[in-house]
């Protein structure tokens, strides 16, 4: 019964100069349940992709059994039994749950939708699953969209199973469910790995813990033998001294009020929830937490571009010295109100900047409209462009290069170059050094560092917590759309915010619920 | 009465089953993913290429009795070669090369009209025969062999049982894509294709082939519609641009029917009738038969705009219509 | 023997996305396709006709430009098909597949015709042909407008909707000109006289190709130098980038729309009062499918535009001088003009792409 299904072996896998996992080495028995611990960028996701597939790993072995595996392809994977459930799913919309599940089986038999059927009903009441086999997928809720997906393996007789964040979508109650299904599984002698954040998760559900630390296996603690308090530390590791400067923020007054915002995901699901906070001229304020809990929702509401179900965005205009409302405005609106607004988005090709452009083109996204008549006007942007290149030290051919063919770091440069540029009262960066090599960062650091000193209200979302305690003079830490905490960035530690980050809002209540 | 509505269904049938032939060919086309624009020109060539396979035939005969088997199967034959050879055409530009689909669409249909034409119109002199013009006498014959009714048949038989082959052959094609669609592997597989080739790549369905087969196997299924016309409607007379608009009114069906090949079975006697029941307007002048003629577009427009209102997902395209698909490397 | 089976396995190979490519390089592998689709052309006519190699291209040349009266035809038809071309571009640049010309242009076309015909005896020559353009823009951009409203507010397909489009202005034309023809109904196109355009220092079609060329300075310059231009370039880069922007992307695709339909109505403008003093379903004449081609080909660029419609026409006129010459079907152009297409549109992928040997070792083939 516990029999070593699969083990790694000093597995290590790079994506050019990035290392994504390095020297992990780990193993599951039969009948049990592994947790994989890690924040955001650890090599998580990449590591189980290597198992099912999709990656193959540039050193190290894998072992199923017992016996060296070479898993090139997910129909490899298949044929080792092994099903991994993707944090996006892998469904067609208006195809039924049944057809989803049996899409791509080859199968020597006569095709008999029935026959299907009933064997997936069998695997239904085997492990409690209640998906009615011809429902379509548009019409189900994400929880629904899950269960799917794990039929989907155990129909093709997968007995190691991969949950790559599986509550990250799921309402606690959803969770619930979700567990009682993987216990049973369990102990019906199946393999489960499940990648989370959520340590209360962590210690509810699996058998050990795994953990990774940018990209390295840090080790592993039998679940009965551990806290949520050693596990955080284990995550977040020693503090690591970056040496960003920070000053004092000075003249600090309220600049961005956001008072019980709400907003819905597009099937009505909160993405926000009753948030407020305020954000102040002079000061960064950093937002942490996992990622999608409702950062970039909270970034593009305050910009005008994510409908507002509830709730008040107050800016308080520093010229004319009165406030205004920001609620249902366009971007456009916003900006002829007068407000210096700036927003580093996360997607920077797909949103900040457009690719096939080149410098001087991209400069003008935001000004364009500037001055009369139907015809653009090129000196300034391409003034900017040349002054951005000389200043942040963007490395290109050439003005006419498409943004595209920049290296990260310097499209980000041109990105947050632009933004800054518009002298903003209110600057949003999300992810702003994410992908970025060392000394990009630290440009970008020392840009925003600059715009506090003007005097802006500075909006920092970021992953790295080191990099969040030392830039900011605040971090606000959201969970589950909603906000979990904001304390002061110069005597909290990492432990604290990595505890705030894997509560999510509901969590509290339940436990209030338990008590 | 009976007799006038027997001879109107009859007449709409023969003007459906060339566009039966189309969407159908197009719905299989499409359900991969792959907006085939070219459809009309396809109709032509397959049109073309049976009627110079069965003219050879027939100037090789010298005034003997063909055999029955050759003088059908030749320019079905031709017919579905030269057709696959256009969708094979298709698809390597937009699989293999990941051209657009649009504007390959249209140069297809530009080459295949101008195939059409240019050999219907200069067969004759490229083979150095000296017959006056393309008539296919005896090979109509036998494509419009009907069932032996006798001389009085009633209205019933008339409207069910008076059509050649090819027309039939229609109708089951249509069916049996239905049922592939619908029924089968292959076709959840095709579907699924359509929809999303990214999820179909992942559940380890091999995308291009799945393009390559339905396309070509599309294109001949059309062709035959241009087939039909020739050697069953126009009774084997080949004439340049005859066979007019009607590859765009196949693709027209195709939406008409919302993707659903037994649709298209009514869906074509509909679009027949629509074509044919002005002739039969006492008094009616030439120029209104053109409003009339109207009507098919007019109501696909509709049935375009309800479905895109009503979002409902089932009368939805494909949703991964007209877009190239190829796996993201990292 | 294992390294020839590794060499001819596919799967040892990859497509990858080139990066940089010069532009020169670009061209050339442009021009190479071309030559070879040249070539190919000249094979097939060669099987087809018993000429040599260099009479094929010679029979073309001098289809095109034997006379001064071939020069203008090629010129004027260079022109028309230009006009559509520039009218579909803006669309095109938008990821608006508007494959509607046609019927864009038969409106605009109806339209003149119609102004001729009912306010021909009215209105003196000088109200009368800016009452024809005025109408034709209008009608044009109405033809253009409703598939890019039904888009925007409810994303009905637009490339089958204004496909579509085509065949209801077809019909309507084609009605209309059997009830206009003398007598009634018996398919003889009326000969329009009042508000044609006349001959401009003895060339009938000097004013179609000045109005033209103006259009195509303007659109070159709309495309590149003005604001809307650049909307449009944004929307159809990305959507979400406009969003961010704060464009009104509806708006946009209205907006364009409406000018892509009004720049066809020009065109049948110009072709009723211009060319053919007369119109028919097929006054079109297929060109504005034709011009998509064009428009695609020129990469949306209006200025090699010119050079893209001038090479089909004159392909055109090449390949009916030779179907003349060897009483041969005109549709012979038809055929030419295909298998050059397929030979530009297909060499793009060796533009955007490089196929890359993957080692073996190590199984990285996935």
């Amino acid at each position: 019964m516990s029999s070593t299904a699969i083990e790694l072996k000093n597995i290590s896998k790079y994506f050019g100069s990035v290392v994504a996992n390095k020297n992990v080495s780990l193993s599951v028995k039969r009948g049990e349940v592994l947790a994989i611990l890690g924040e955001n960028g650890s090599g998580k996701t990449t590591l189980m992709n290597m198992i099912s597939g999709i990656y193959f790993p540039d050193e190290g072995e894998i072992f199923i059994d017992g016996e060296k595996a070479t898993i090139h392809s997910p129909k490899d994977a298949f044929g080792y039994k092994i099903g991994m459930i993707h944090q996006h799913f892998k469904l067609i919309d208006v195809f039924s749950a049944a057809q989803n599940i049996v899409l791509g089986i080859e199968d020597k038999k006569r095709f008999n939708m029935k026959e299907y059927i009933s064997r997936i009903e069998e695997i239904d009441k085997q492990y409690g699953f209640e998906i009615d086999p011809k429902k379509k997928i548009y019409e189900m809720s994400v929880s629904e969209k899950q269960t799917v997906e794990i039929i989907k393996v155990l129909f093709r007789g997968a007995d190691i199973l991969i949950l790559d964040e599986p509550t990250a979508v799921l309402t606690p109650q959803e969770t619930k469910k979700l567990f009682r299904i993987l216990k049973k599984m369990r102990d019906d002698g199946k393999a489960i790995i499940i990648i989370t954040h959520k340590l209360h998760e962590v210690l509810e559900i699996s058998n050990r813990v795994s953990v990774l630390r940018k990209g390295e296996y840090v080790g592993t603690v039998e679940t009965a033998n551990t806290t949520e308090t050693e596990l955080t530390e284990l995550m977040v590791g020693k503090k690591v001294e970056l040496n960003i400067e920070r000053k004092e923020p000075e003249n600090t007054a309220r600049r961005l009020e956001v008072k019980n915002l709400t907003c819905m995901d597009r099937e009505g699901n909160k993405v926000l929830d009753s948030v407020s906070f305020t954000a102040c001229s002079g000061e960064i304020l950093g937002i942490a937490g996992i990622a999608g809990s409702g950062q970039r929702e909270l970034l593009e509401a305050i910009s005008g571009l994510q409908q507002i179900s509830v709730g008040e965005i107050i800016y308080d205009n520093p010229k004319t010295g009165e406030t205004e409302s920001l609620v249902g405005k366009t971007p456009l609106q916003i900006r002829e109100m007068g407000v210096r607004l700036s927003f580093v988005p996360e997607d920077r090709l797909g949103m900040g900047l457009v690719g096939n452009m080149d410098i001087v083109d991209n400069m003008m996204l935001r000004s364009y409209r500037r001055g009369k008549g139907a015809f653009l006007e090129r000196k300034g942007p391409r003034e900017l462009a040349d002054k951005i290149i000389k200043n942040l030290r963007v490395v290109t051919p050439g003005l006419s290069t498409p943004v595209r063919r920049l290296s990260g770091g310097n499209v980000q440069k041109v990105l947050v170059g632009r933004e800054i540029a518009a002298s903003p009262t209110v600057l949003m960066a999300a992810y702003p050094v994410r992908g970025l090599d060392i000394n990009s960062s630290y440009t970008i650091y020392d840009l925003l560092n600059e715009q506090k000193k003007k005097g802006v209200a500075v909006i920092f979302v970021g992953e790295d917590l080191d990099v969040l305690l030392e830039l900011c003079d605040r971090i606000l830490v959201i969970g589950g759309g909603k906000i979990t905490g904001i304390v002061d960035a110069r005597d909290t530690t990492k432990e604290e915010i990595g505890l705030l980050m894997t509560k999510s809002g509901d969590d509290k209540k339940e436990e209030n619920e338990d008590e | 009465m009976i007799a006038t509505i027997a001879a109107i269904f009859q007449r709409a049938v023969a003007q459906g089953i060339p566009l039966l032939f189309g969407s159908t060919g197009e719905i299989l086309t499409e359900k991969s993913g792959n907006l085939n624009l070219g459809i009309p020109g396809i109709m032509y060539v397959g049109a073309i290429s049976g009627v110079a396979g069965s003219f050879l035939y027939e100037l090789s005969l010298n005034g003997n009795e063909p055999n029955p088997f050759l003088i059908i199967g030749i320019p079905l034959l031709c017919c579905i070669l030269g057709s696959m050879f256009m969708g094979l055409i298709y698809c390597f530009l937009t699989v293999t090369l990941r051209a657009n689909q649009n504007v390959t669409g249209l140069a297809l249909t530009t080459f295949g009209i101008g195939i059409g034409n240019f050999f219907g119109g200069s067969l004759i002199n490229i083979v150095k025969s000296d017959v006056p013009s393309i008539s296919l006498n005896e090979t109509t014959k036998f494509f419009k062999t009907t069932l032996p009714l006798g001389e009085n048949i009633n209205s019933f038989e008339k409207m069910f049982l008076s059509y050649g082959f090819l027309a039939y052959l229609a109708v089951i094609i249509a069916l049996i894509a239905s049922f592939v669609l619908n029924r089968t592997r292959v076709g959840l597989n095709l579907r699924a294709v359509g929809e999303n080739p990214a999820t179909a790549d992942a559940a380890g369905i091999n995308v291009s082939r799945y393009k390559y087969i339905s396309t070509c196997i599309g294109s001949a299924v059309a062709g035959l519609g241009g087939l039909y016309y020739v050697m069953d409607y126009a009774n084997g007379v080949w004439s340049n641009d005859a066979f007019g608009d009607r590859g765009w009114l196949a693709i027209a069906l195709v939406i008409f029917s919302v993707w659903k090949p037994a649709v298209a079975i009514l869906g074509s006697i509909l679009f027949g009738a629509l074509y044919v029941i002005p002739y039969y307007i006492p008094g009616i002048s030439i120029s209104l038969i053109k409003i009339f003629e109207m009507l098919p577009y007019a109501v696909t427009i509709l049935v375009l705009i309800l479905t895109s209102v009503r979002r409902k997902r089932e009368t939805q395209p494909p949703q991964h219509l007209g877009l190239s698909y190829f796996r993201e490397e990292r | 023997m294992n390294n020839i089976k590794s060499i001819l396995n596919l799967s040892n190979y990859h497509i990858a996305k080139r990066d940089v490519i010069p532009w020169w390089q670009s061209y050339l592998i442009r021009v190479i396709a071309i030559l070879v689709a040249l070539v190919v052309c000249g094979v097939i006519t060669i099987a087809l006709t018993d000429l040599n190699p260099i009479e094929v291209y010679v029979t073309m040349f001098e289809g095109a430009f034997m006379t001064p009266r071939r020069v203008w035809f090629v010129l004027q038809n260079t022109a028309m098909l230009l006009c559509v071309a520039l009218a579909v571009t803006p669309a095109f640049k938008m990821k608006f597949w508007n494959i509607g010309a046609e019927g864009q242009v038969l409106m605009g076309g109806f339209a003149t015709a119609f102004c001729v015909i009912v306010f021909g005896e009215k209105l003196p020559t000088s109200v009368l042909i800016p009452v024809m353009v005025l109408t034709s823009i209008i009608a044009g951009a109405i033809w253009g407008l409703i598939p890019a409203i039904f888009k925007s507010i409810w994303n009905s397909n637009e490339t089958l909707f204004t496909l579509m489009m085509n065949y209801i202005a077809t019909q309507i034309v084609a009605y209309y000109s059997l009830e206009w023809s003398v007598p009634k109904g018996s398919g003889t196109p009326r000969i329009l006289e009042k508000g044609m355009l006349p001959s401009l220092m003895g060339n009938d079609y000097l004013i179609n190709i000045l109005v033209v060329l103006a259009i195509t300075i303007f659109m070159y310059i709309y495309l590149k130098y003005s604001k809307q231009g650049y909307e449009i370039s944004v929307v159809g880069e990305s959507e979400n980038t406009a969003r961010y922007i704060g464009v009104n992307v509806k708006k946009v695709i209205n907006r364009t729309m409406i000018l892509s339909g009004a720049i066809c109505g020009i065109a049948g403008f110009l072709l009723v009062a211009g060319t053919d003093h007369s119109i028919k379903s097929d006054t079109a004449g297929g060109r504005g499918f034709t011009a998509i081609m064009v428009s695609w080909l020129a990469k949306f660029n209006p200025i090699i535009m010119i050079l893209t419609s001038f090479l089909i026409v004159f392909l055109d006129r090449g390949a009916s001088q030779i179907s003349e010459r060897f009483r041969l079907n005109d549709s012979f152009s038809d055929i030419i003009t295909g298998i050059i297409i397929f030979f530009i549109i297909g060499c793009e992928f060796f533009i955007n792409y490089t196929i890359k040997r993957v080692k073996t070792e190590g199984g990285e083939n996935k």
